[in-house]
């Protein structure tokens, strides 16, 4: 098999990991929590970061009104399905050995992965503004609007006494490494032809 | 420009280099000046360097500091009460207190010593003994909680108490006064030859560390002061110091001290597990309270045990042989390696050290110099491996570091003195302020002591810290031992009297330590362990309230229904899953302490209402932010009123 065949396969299949491993995180900092406390994102699940982490930050949470972090929501039912999809389509174009095809593949993986990154954001989004009526604690910014507490999408950012920190995870350095090796593969291919 | 530049930095510097030239002039100044302050010193966010368990004596408990700063981590409620901490007033811990008297609100907690395997400390368990009702305590170096306290039946006075052997077989317990065994009306002037002396081995679980009373040693009618076990070689025996070989029960202090040598009792305890194992002993109806907490359950419970089975010493040949040891001997110490066990002759000025191989010759060759009912005793001459020629007076205790060092107190030259073990020559001594009872090194009574301080606990303090009216604190103090002459570090109060101490490395027991009690491992019968579980239920006039906290409320918060004369039982589980966030609840008029939950734990307190009326309850730990609105009413209505039942949060 040509070597740009089995570049463009593992590179397909390296998108499995994110059935095993986080995709992001989410960290909390601040003098009184040192050991910080996080949260990592899986692609069908919230899981603590250290035990009972999610329940702490709730509990933190609800003094200015944020909503508990929900134990499911639609995206973890819809992304697998796509992971999976995107894995087969991966292999199966590895397999027809077409470059053209892992350039499909690789535009499509960034669509998808824009999508996915904007729903995120959406979802932080109203994370940090939805907040609850009843709030014991109700901050406002510098120009007197109530304090929004949404994480960053991407970086780290001062929210409160807290240092939010927001960064992808092995599973997602995974999956953009994937991505780079189907780049890799269409080169190759090339070379190989013009050999 | 760039030249320029140089020259004005080396200016710069210049300055600097002179304040800091004459900075280290002044640390070697030498005297108790900044770098004395700089060795005690533990920065703010810093850890010490050792954990020292200090008893606090008459108060009963068990005090944790941190070595070289002295300072007070945790008072552990271990044979007194704790309104604190609610230990002996939530219904959990009460049968910790419970004995064969009933139960008792105070003792006095005297020997911590630490747990060991190889004969070195590991950092499992600390056992302590109290005094006045004897007993042993067993404390888990996880929870720092009290797990365990045996009642020691036959014993009066637990003093040569708690020692533990190399491995943590046995945690080994003699009694301070004989008395009669069994007890009995007797007239007190027949106390001679009738009155004996009973020993307890407690084996030890090594998975859980329960204790077991195995059996009891009936030793003549002495009083037993202080106890070491051997070590290396010497493993298999267990020493005590004695005085009242007069057998005087009155004018103790003449009456005791008439006879020019004690004794120091060499028990074979490998010996004693053999006859044990071939049936080969008496057992003897008597009474006495086992009481066990269990950390899933968090709760104690007592058992009363019936029997104990006992070896009488004068009966089993090679049982126990008696060393002859000047002069009412107080401290009973081996060194790391087993050979030498020193006797501290309180009323004398000498430090005796008996050889155990000399000790094992003698034995063998049979060279006794009469007995004591029935008990061989042991030549001086033939066993002694050498003497210490102090110049100090009252010799009390000693311990030991690794470089073949022994230090000991003096209590009434007040002073610590330090001397070579196998020369008995002195290298140096130090004050002490004042009255110096036990001193402690980390790990110094074992086969690897860590011989960087030794900590000295002085009984009187008069004129050292701030006064506070005629009850003056007691202290510790800290020397630098890593040298050849002994340093006076820092000197800090204490609780109680601090009698005794153990230490260890703080890397030892920081790896192991609990931080929260897991919600789903927690087996308490009246635990809520989510708000959804809450409720009220009455039987009678019982009320039981399953009540949960987390910051910051409580659930339920507002309870109708009770009435004048009911026994309300406020179980009440803490649901936060956190490091050091404990809640605290109490209810205006409550005959009882406050609880102080920690995270995942479920404790109980009652309450009985007297009046009619609504009475509020609040959390007593500062808990968050919203600690000052954790808090809820109860209403109380007249015992003949129809008010439902009915709990409620935010009208849930």
């Amino acid at each position: 098999m040509k070597k740009s065949k089995i570049i463009m396969i593992v590179g397909a299949l390296l998108l499995t990991s994110l059935f095993f491993l986080p995709m992001w995180n989410i960290t909390l900092e601040a003098p009184q929590y040192p050991d910080p406390i996080g949260m990592d994102i899986h692609i069908n699940k919230f899981e603590d970061a250290n035990p009972n982490d999610i329940k702490n930050i709730n509990i933190m949470n609800h003094y200015v009104g944020m909503k508990d972090i929900p134990e499911m929501i639609p995206e973890f039912e819809i992304f697998p399905y796509f992971a999976i999809g995107m894995t087969i389509l991966g292999v199966l174009f590895g397999l027809i050995g077409n470059r053209k095809l892992y350039l499909v593949w690789f535009a499509l993986m960034v669509v998808f992965g824009s999508i996915a990154m904007y729903d995120f954001y959406l979802w932080e989004y109203e994370y940090g503004h939805d907040l609850k009526e009843t709030a014991a604690i109700k901050f406002t910014d510098e120009d007197g609007k109530p304090m929004v507490y949404q994480p960053p999408l991407i970086g780290n950012k001062m929210i409160l006494n807290f240092k939010a920190k927001s960064w992808p995870r092995l599973g997602a350095y995974l999956m953009f490494l994937g991505m780079g090796l189907s780049v890799v593969a269409f080169y190759r291919d090339k070379k190989e032809q013009n050999e | 420009m760039n030249i320029n530049k140089k020259i004005l930095s080396i200016l710069m510097a210049l300055p600097f280099l002179f304040v800091i030239g004459s900075c280290s002039q002044g640390g070697n100044g030498g005297a108790l000046g900044s770098s004395v302050a700089d060795r005690v010193y533990v920065p703010p966010g810093e850890h010490d360097e050792f954990y020292a368990f200090i008893s606090g004596g008459f108060s009963g408990q068990l005090a944790i500091h941190g070595l070289p700063s002295g300072r007070l981590f945790k008072v552990i409620p271990v044979f007194s009460v704790d309104a604190e901490k609610a230990y002996g007033f939530n219904e959990e811990t009460k049968p910790l207190l419970n004995t064969s008297f009933g139960q008792i609100p105070w003792d006095d907690s005297h020997h911590p010593d630490l747990s060991q395997t190889n004969g070195e400390i590991d950092g499992r368990w600390c056992f302590i003994n109290a005094n006045n009702t004897p007993r042993i305590a067993r404390i888990s170096l996880s929870s720092f909680e009290t797990e365990e306290i045996i009642e020691l039946p036959n014993s009066a006075g637990n003093h040569s108490s708690s020692f533990v052997t190399e491995n943590t077989e046995y945690v080994v317990a003699g009694t301070r006064f004989s008395v009669p065994i069994p007890q009995r009306d007797m007239p007190i002037d027949e106390y001679k030859g009738n009155f004996k002396g009973a020993i307890s081995f407690i084996s030890v679980d090594q998975e859980t560390g329960r204790f077991d009373l195995s059996f009891q040693v009936i030793m003549p009618g002495f009083d037993y002061d202080l106890a070491h076990p051997g070590r290396g070689a010497s493993h298999g025996w267990m020493f005590f110091s004695t005085y009242n070989s007069e057998e005087a029960s009155t004018l103790m202090e003449v009456n005791a001290s008439q006879n020019d040598k004690d004794f120091i009792a060499a028990i074979n305890w490998k010996k004693a597990e053999e006859l044990i194992a071939s049936g080969d002993f008496e057992t003897m109806p008597t009474e006495y309270a086992h009481n066990v907490y269990d950390e899933s359950t968090h709760m104690a419970t007592s058992t009363m045990k019936k029997e104990v089975r006992v070896l009488d010493a004068s009966k089993y040949p090679g049982l126990v042989y008696l060393l002859p040891t000047p002069k009412s001997p107080h401290g009973c110490d081996v060194d790391p390696t087993g050979e030498y066990i020193i006797g501290s002759g309180k009323l004398s000025a000498t430090l005796t050290a008996h050889s155990f191989t000399k000790m094992l010759d003698a034995i063998e060759n049979e060279k006794f110099d009469g007995d004591a009912y029935g008990i061989p005793i042991l030549n001086y001459d033939d066993i002694v491996g050498g003497v210490v020629q102090s110049g100090g007076l009252g010799p009390l205790h000693t311990e030991f570091d690794e470089k073949g060092n022994g230090y000991t107190t003096f209590f009434i030259s007040s002073e610590v003195v330090k001397w070579k073990v196998g020369t008995w020559e002195v290298i140096d001594r130090q004050p002490t302020y004042y009255s110096v009872g036990h001193l402690m090194i980390p790990g110094g009574n074992s086969r690897k002591p860590f011989g960087k301080y030794v900590l000295a606990m002085n009984k009187i303090t008069k004129d050292r810290y701030l006064p506070t009216g005629p009850e003056l604190c007691q202290s510790a103090q800290l020397y630098d031992i890593s040298g050849e002459k002994m340093e006076l570090l820092i000197d800090f109060p204490t609780i109680g009297e601090p009698h005794y101490a153990a230490g260890a490395p703080a890397d030892l027991i920081k790896p192991n330590q609990t931080k929260i009690y897991k919600l789903e491992e927690n087996n308490h019968p009246y635990a809520a362990k989510s708000e959804s579980e809450t409720r009220v239920e009455r039987d009678g006039k019982e009320v039981h309230i399953y009540m949960t906290t987390i910051r910051s409320h409580f659930a339920p918060d507002n309870i109708e229904g009770i009435k004048v004369g009911d026994k309300v039982y406020f179980h009440v589980t803490n649901l936060e899953q956190d490091y050091d966030v404990p809640h605290g609840v109490s209810i205006i008029g409550a005959n009882t302490s406050e609880l102080l939950i920690m995270p995942g734990q479920t404790e109980t307190f009652v309450w009985e209402p007297k009046k009619e009326g609504v009475w509020p309850f609040y959390c007593t730990d500062f808990c968050s932010a919203l600690h000052q609105e954790m808090q809820g009413y109860v209403r109380v209505s007249a015992r003949n009123s129809n008010v439902p039942l009915k709990w409620t949060l935010d009208g849930e």
